[in-house]
């Protein structure tokens, strides 16, 4: 920015919200609200609710307030970049209030007017839609979130997680971040956002940063991803997962059930698998996810 | 403004998070009869209760509650006055008094007797509300319900206030977590704050003025004169869709119609698709034409009266449907790009059921039978049948049916022409799941009708034949409703196909090792019995008996095979013997000979029980003593053959009238000839007779299958 010639400065003050500058304005609301705010979580996932601070977190009694951006993958979701609106990496933005505070939609609300949309200017309609992750054993009531006719935002009461009841129950927000960005923006294609809100040769667009990306690991997720190999990886995984989880080391554990999980995504993108041999993968998953949630609940030390 | 509460008036609304559109009416429907069964159980009944839903609320009034129970006094008869001491002192300890003098002295008209009358006075409406209204809202039954932080009380969001008031004071329910009181909410963005209500009139009057349309009706005719209006300042007519209306009349507590437009280019797009996009993605409506061309705009309704008057809502919504459709395209585009042909060998991937292999073997099943089929089908070419089959299901690879699954076989013909595939082969791939169903249009193209039933006859035969079958409200696999399709194929195109056979056949296939001949015989025979079930469902709406076609469906194959039942499997025929059976009993022989009918059956049945067998129908002429016997039997075996022969000419009216014929001989029978003689040999011929009545009766149908 100390480069920047003032006619720049110009251009990027017209575009009012970036990607980058939205996500630190959601961040920055829900700090104000008590959230932790967190960084991504260093693993691949196919979305913010597997980030072990939502998922393990949910369960138990402690109060715990948290946000944060978590990189989502879903490799059958990738086109090569040759569509607007489809990616298999993107970002989701999500919070997790527990327990679930009685004004949890009006907080909501208020999060999308600290980014400049205005409930009295638009239609934002709470749509029925019940949550539910395979992998994951767990459920929530809740609703879609439609600004305008699209979907920018999961609103969940939690009610499950890995089998075990959430109690208290948490609200779990989700924002799908391009989706909400290219309203903001008024862009039809997402690679065309405006990803730093700079003006000339200092703008960059998500297609700068992303459309390499998501050619490539297209070409890996639906062509080249070695399912052999995959396959060894998730039994590897596997393994290790119930060796950790016989250590009652539950976080160590969840990893490898998160990896787990990724491949299998994988393996499911690349047309591996059958039907039946697909659900005998998620439930292996879930085995996993329980495992690792009663190890979480437990709170045993570790036996060595 | 009339704002004083009316005398025994109970005004309660639930505010909630957003209830799911399809459960709102089931849910006021059931709280109204809950309150009102539960006032009326504790003797203080409404004179009416209404109930109003909306997104957000669940609202019930209810009139003429009265002020409290009724009194109630228990009496309870005593001794005779003058009766001895310990007897009097007996009847005080039991009624709980201490003297005489507390007891009435009554005369019964036999002697004066002492009479202890306790009354037990009714509790106040205030006292009982509470506990009647909390048990209403826990009984309240959820298809799916959730718990939140604070509260016991499950519900289907979170409740997030109660107003209650009775007589215009507020009722202390006292709902663990949920604020009770007079206050409540308008509407969420257009008047987001506070208010009181003093009583049902003034509560609905603000709720209004917050901008809360609360009779679901009123806003379902509001958003219905606005579409229509709205389309008109368009020259375009709405598409009708009662559906989708009832479903956005739940979405929304102020609707407001907006229109929008769609980018031409994407109009091109198949108009199914189109649809598809609008209706179930986006709860849109979609647009015609007065000529019936699909016009380039589409109708939403909107939950906000937004001051730029929509400007900004109906921008955000063409943007999202232009990327949908956008999307579409890109699958359209690309789908087209490999042929239906090549994409059959990918059906191999895709489990049909873990029991009965891929849909490519579903699709090598039904291409066969499909071309069975086409035989019984008038004008059907087998080859164009098969050919339709075995593309039937390759559209379920294809990425627009991926993304639009409601759209396999439509898509299916659309990529079908586009290979120069023969028409008639993209019709019959786009209807052969129809009809799906009682609404639904049945095909009626030869080839459509040859691969919907294919493959149906496939789905019942092969789930059967791995023992799945639905059993009470489970039907996973909707073989109840591809039985029904079944029927209203075939009857509705006057087929006529044995479809004992076809069964036989599509079991042959699924099981590929042929199976011993009894296992085929029974599985065939439960089909039959299945479909004949769903038959009496199907024809019950018109009116038809379901024991006339139970009587229809079996009948007996040829005299002296008495208990082996022959279905009837000709679905055409079957009606047309129900309907000549309720002619003929609704003549004076019918309904006569069906009573002496009975009368035999029941005689031989008993007997048969009694014997443990089942008796010969091999009457021996010498032992008749009467001429009625005589008689009786030799028009029983003229008949019988004559009426069987009719029958099997489908002159079913003839074949009744052939069997009025016994109607005579048969009461005469009855009238002068005793069964219960003394005489062994004599009595069995004469049982082998009323046997034989029965036997010779079921050729045409079973009569004792028929009630009433």
């Amino acid at each position: 920015m100390a480069l920047a010639r003032p006619n720049q400065l110009a251009a990027s003050q017209e575009t009012s919200v970036s990607f980058q500058s939205l996500i630190a304005d959601l961040q920055k609301f829900w700090a104000a609200q008590g959230c932790v705010i967190l960084q991504p979580y260093d693993m691949e996932m196919g979305a913010g609710t597997f980030h072990p601070a939502t998922a393990l977190r949910a369960l138990g009694p402690q109060p715990w307030r948290a946000a944060y951006v978590q990189p989502s993958r879903r490799p059958t979701d990738g086109r090569y970049g040759d569509n607007p609106n489809r990616l298999q990496h993107f970002y989701q933005m999500q919070v997790i209030l527990k327990p679930a505070p009685g004004d949890s939609q009006q907080l909501y609300l208020a999060s999308l007017a600290a980014l400049g949309i205005d409930a009295r200017a638009h239609d934002i309609r709470f749509v029925e839609d019940d949550w539910e992750s395979p992998t994951l054993g767990a459920w929530g009531l809740g609703w879609e979130v439609w600004l305008d006719g699209m979907e920018i935002s999961q609103f969940t009461y939690f009610q499950q997680v890995g089998g075990f009841d959430c109690d208290p129950v948490s609200t779990e927000l989700t924002y799908g971040l391009e989706r909400l960005a290219m309203y903001v923006q008024g862009v039809d294609n997402v690679f065309d956002l405006d990803f730093n809100g700079a003006g000339g040769a200092a703008r960059i667009t998500y297609g700068d940063v992303f459309h390499r990306a998501e050619r490539e690991y297209s070409a890996y997720n639906f062509e080249f991803a070695d399912t052999a190999l995959l396959t060894r990886h998730f039994a590897d995984a596997e393994d290790e997962c119930r060796a950790l989880l016989a250590r009652r080391l539950a976080l160590p554990a969840y990893d490898q059930c998160l990896k787990a999980s990724h491949l299998f995504n994988l393996l499911d993108a690349r047309g591996a698998l059958s039907v039946t041999e697909r659900a005998a993968y998620i439930l292996r998953v879930r085995e996993l996810a329980k495992g690792c949630c009663e190890a979480w609940l437990s709170g045993e030390r570790p036996t060595s | 403004m009339n704002s004083g509460p009316r005398r025994g008036e109970l005004l309660l609304e639930l505010l909630s998070e957003e209830i799911p559109a399809r459960m709102q009416q089931r849910a006021i429907s059931d709280l109204v009869n809950l309150v009102q069964a539960k006032l009326a159980a504790a003797e203080i009944p409404a004179s009416d209760v209404k109930g109003y839903v909306t997104p957000r609320r669940l609202i019930v009034v209810a009139d003429g509650i009265p002020a409290a129970q009724p009194d109630r006094s228990e009496e309870r008869r005593g001794p005779r006055v003058g009766a001895p001491q310990p007897a009097i002192e007996g009847f005080l300890r039991a009624a709980g008094l201490a003297s005489l003098a507390e007891c009435e002295i009554r005369d019964t008209g036999r002697g004066e007797f002492y009479f202890a009358v306790r009354s037990h006075p009714g509790r106040s409406a205030v006292a009982v509300l509470p506990e009647i209204l909390r048990a209403a809202l826990n009984e309240l039954p959820w298809a799916k319900s959730m718990r939140w932080p604070g509260a016991r009380l499950r519900w289907v969001r979170p409740l997030s206030s109660i107003l209650c008031l009775y007589d215009g004071e507020v009722v202390p329910l006292a709902v663990e977590g949920v604020p009770v009181g007079r206050t409540t909410r308008g509407h969420r963005v257009l008047s987001p704050g506070e208010f009181c209500a003093a009583s049902a009139a003034d509560y609905f009057d603000k709720l209004q003025h917050a901008y809360v349309v609360f009779d679901h009706d009123r806003r379902r005719a509001l958003i219905g004169a606005e579409l229509d209006r709205r389309a008109g300042e368009l020259g375009v007519v709405v598409k009708a869709d009662p559906g989708l209306l009832d479903e956005v009349t739940g979405l929304a507590e102020f609707p407001v119609v907006l229109a929008g437009a769609i980018d031409p280019d994407l109009m091109s797009l198949p108009a199914e698709v189109l649809q598809t996009a609008m209706r179930t993605h986006q709860r849109y409506f979609s647009c015609a034409y007065p000529d019936g061309r699909p016009a380039p705009y589409f109708l939403v309704i909107a939950d906000n009266l937004a001051p730029d008057g929509g400007a900004a809502i109906v921008a955000g919504n063409e943007r999202v449907l232009r990327a949908r459709l956008a999307d579409a395209r890109f699958f359209y585009d690309q789908d087209r790009k490999v042929r239906l042909e090549d994409r059959v060998e990918a059906l191999k991937e895709r489990v049909y059921h873990a029991k009965l292999g891929s849909v490519y073997d579903k699709v090598r099943r039904i291409e066969r039978l499909a071309e069975a089929l086409a035989a019984y089908i008038p004008d059907a070419t087998p080859a164009l049948a098969q050919r339709a089959a075995r593309l039937a299901k390759a559209d379920l690879s294809t990425g627009m049916v991926g993304e639009f699954p409601e759209l396999q076989g439509i898509m299916g013909r659309y990529y079908a022409l586009n290979d120069g595939e023969n028409a008639r082969v993209a019709m019959a791939i786009a209807e052969h799941y129809k009809p799906q169903g009682p609404h639904d249009a049945c095909p009626t193209a030869p080839e459509s009708i040859a691969v919907a039933l294919a493959d149906k006859i496939d789905s019942l035969a092969a789930f059967f034949a791995i023992g799945e079958r639905p059993t009470g409200s489970r039907d996973p696999f909707a073989l109840r409703r591809a039985a029904q399709g079944l029927i209203r194929l075939v009857l509705e195109n006057a087929l006529r196909i044995r479809l004992g056979a076809a069964f036989a056949k599509a079991v042959e296939f699924v099981l590929v090792a042929s199976p011993d001949s009894a296992e085929l015989t029974a599985l065939q025979e439960e089909l039959l019995q299945f479909l004949a079930d769903r038959l009496k469902v199907h024809l019950r709406d018109q009116g038809v008996r379901h024991d006339l076609i139970a009587a229809a469906f079996a009948q007996l194959g040829a005299v002296g095979l008495l208990y082996t039942a022959n279905y009837e499997d000709d679905l055409v025929r079957l009606l047309a013997r129900v309907q000549a059976l309720r002619s003929f009993l609704d003549t004076e022989d019918g309904a006569n000979l069906l009573v002496a009918y009975r009368r035999a059956a029941n005689i031989v049945a008993i007997e048969d029980r009694k014997e443990g067998r089942a008796r010969s129908i091999d009457v021996n002429g010498d032992l008749f003593v009467l001429p009625e016997e005589e008689a009786l039997a030799r028009t029983l075996d003229s008949v019988g053959d004559c009426a069987a022969a009719l029958a099997n000419n489908e002159r079913f009216d003839e074949a009744m009238a052939e069997l009025a014929r016994l109607r005579q001989p048969v009461d005469a029978f009855f009238d002068k000839v005793t069964v219960n003689t003394d005489q062994p040999e004599l009595r069995e011929n004469r049982l082998r007779l009323l046997a034989r009545i029965r036997a010779t009766m079921n050729r045409i149908a079973d009569f004792s299958q028929i009630e009433g």
